[in-house]
């Protein structure tokens, strides 16, 4: 049995690395003599050269600072106001009701559609990103709140009470817990969606921040920068689907009761 | 996702859905008015803001933007611009589902092609797909295709990982006992596994009408030269408040539309498993 995982591993990894060589290969070839127009696809090197260049001169720092700072705000500010909200509707059926279906159909109207306003109202800086930004993550936030409090079974509750839980017991021995996974897969869901609209209102409108600068670039017609900072996000985004992965995981382990137990 | 359950769960206790005759009281009571209630009271308090408070170059109450949508619609191009958008919207979609569901069926058909590809597309489905929009206006200019091909790239990955992970849930035993009732390929495919796919599959298409809808709006409000993009521009750069809020909730009004039809059909096939 565990030889033959092994072997799928190493299978897995062979497939991965000749994936990766074939898209090297194909790429080269592609820019080679008589290939893609350099404006649209740069060679693998003159890419690489220029990702080399970019942090060993720390220029991807600043735009950085900047997209961090808006992610960090808006996503703060969606997950208060969204899990503070979520809680109160939460309490009532009747809010429950009310807001819950308002809400949902809210989720689905794509918000950068409003991203004009917000430049109008915020202008071109980090503002009306931040804006943006909490008008996306604040709707996941705020129905996995509702879902998550208002779906705590009621069996715990009442168990609580006759035991004499006072309001705070309630609160952070049984609802916080019950409800804990869900809430932590809905702020899951808004940090990804806070940096994928700070992102795209960057690239959209904006003077500063990584996007920013991948619209530069490719106004610059500078395609290898232009690949390189897309490198530079890629790899940033990965980390951040990790490491929220890890939080998730440790977060639930730690807090959070799941069904079945 | 549990979201939506809650609400359908706590619908039967209301007396609206009993069917009996219900006394006008408690119909004003119903959570359904409440929410009108609500929808009124945002709608008054935006017109207050805009007539009284707010910079008219900033904002146009709700009573001009609505009384406007006549005079907006008969301007030229802009419904030509709505229906470019829409059909967009529907190839993007189509596409998606069909390149997602080849490489779904492709990828979800073997255990060793699951474990060898499906990581690698999640990773891909993590990427932000903003950073390649320019790479996708370069190649295929201002025109539709950029739009629908970077529609295509945010509805597939969902279908995608649908099609892989609804192929999956099937229990062993179903399958074992289609082969042990002498079920040829074919039919295992046709009357076990295609049936339990479905509801799985219609919530990869509500998420990838989702993904559609940002995809085709977020290239059409970087660079677009004759669709709805071009007159959001437009109309922002005039500072004409009225037509721009106008048409922005046209447009959201029509996504919504959108999502709640998808949302209806995935209803409609996931109902046997109730």
């Amino acid at each position: 049995m565990s030889r033959s995982s092994l072997l799928d591993k190493l299978l897995v990894l062979l497939t991965w690395v000749v994936c990766l060589l074939l898209i090297y290969w194909a790429w080269r070839e592609a820019t080679g003599e008589g290939g893609v127009s350099i404006t649209l696809l740069p060679a693998p090197d003159a890419v690489f050269k220029e990702l080399g260049h970019i942090l060993s001169t720390g220029a991807f720092i600043e735009p950085w600072e900047v997209t961090f700072y808006e992610c960090v705000m808006a996503f703060s500010w969606a997950a208060s106001v969204g899990l503070a909200l979520g809680y109160v509707i939460s309490r009532s059926t009747y809010l429950v009701q009310v807001f819950e279906p308002l809400l949902a159909s809210l989720f689905t109207v794509p918000m950068v559609l409003f991203f004009p306003l917000c430049v109008l109202y915020f202008g071109l800086g980090p503002n009306s990103k931040i804006v943006f930004g909490f008008s996306v993550a604040f709707f996941p936030i705020v129905l996995a709140a509702i879902s998550g409090f208002a779906s705590v079974e009621s069996g715990f509750v009442q168990a609580a009470r006759s035991m004499g839980a006072t309001r705070w017991q309630m609160f952070h021995l049984v609802l916080v817990p019950a409800a804990f996974p869900v809430v932590l897969s809905g702020l899951r869901m808004g940090a990804v969606l806070t940096f994928l609209s700070v992102l795209g209102s960057e690239t959209l409108g904006s003077l500063e921040g990584l996007g920013h600068a991948i619209h530069n670039a490719s106004m610059d017609m500078n395609p290898a920068e232009m690949y390189a900072y897309i490198i530079i996000v890629i790899v940033i985004a990965a980390l951040l689907n990790l490491s929220l992965g890890v939080i998730e995981a440790i977060g639930n382990r730690r807090y959070g009761v799941t069904e079945g137990e | 996702m549990p979201i939506q359950n809650i609400a359908s769960a706590a619908i039967p206790n209301t007396p609206l859905a009993r069917g009996h005759a219900v006394p006008w009281s408690e119909r004003l009571r119903s959570p359904a008015a409440a929410r009108l209630y609500v929808i009124a009271a945002l709608l008054i308090l935006w017109e207050i803001f805009a007539r009284f408070i707010v910079d008219p170059l900033f904002s146009a109450p709700p009573s001009q933007v609505f009384g406007n949508m006549g005079a907006l619609l008969a301007r030229p191009g802009v419904v030509e611009a709505l229906m470019l958008t829409l059909g967009e919207l529907a190839a993007a979609f189509v596409l998606a589902i069909l390149i997602g569901l080849v490489i779904g069926l492709a990828v979800g058909s073997t255990r060793f092609s699951k474990r060898a590809f499906f990581p690698v597309l999640m990773m891909l489905y993590g990427i932000p797909q903003v950073t390649i929009l320019p790479i996708l206006i370069l190649t295929f200019g201002i025109g539709p295709m950029s739009k629908i091909v970077f529609g295509v790239t945010h509805g597939m990955f969902p279908v995608i990982i649908a099609t892989v992970a609804s192929m999956n849930n099937l229990k062993p035993i179903f399958r074992t006992s289609a082969w042990a009732m002498g079920a040829s390929r074919w039919q295992t495919f046709r009357y076990v596994l295609l049936p339990h796919m479905v509801p799985g599959f219609f919530t990869g298409l509500r998420l990838a009408m989702s993904g559609v809808l940002i995809g085709v709006l977020l290239g059409e409000l970087y660079a677009s030269s004759k669709g709805i993009g071009h007159f959001t521009q437009m109309f922002s750069d005039n500072f004409d408040q009225v037509n721009l809020l106008g048409i922005v909730l046209i447009v959201a009004a029509i996504a919504m539309v959108f999502n709640a039809i998808v949302r209806r059909v995935e209803l409609y096939f996931s109902r046997w498993r109730a």
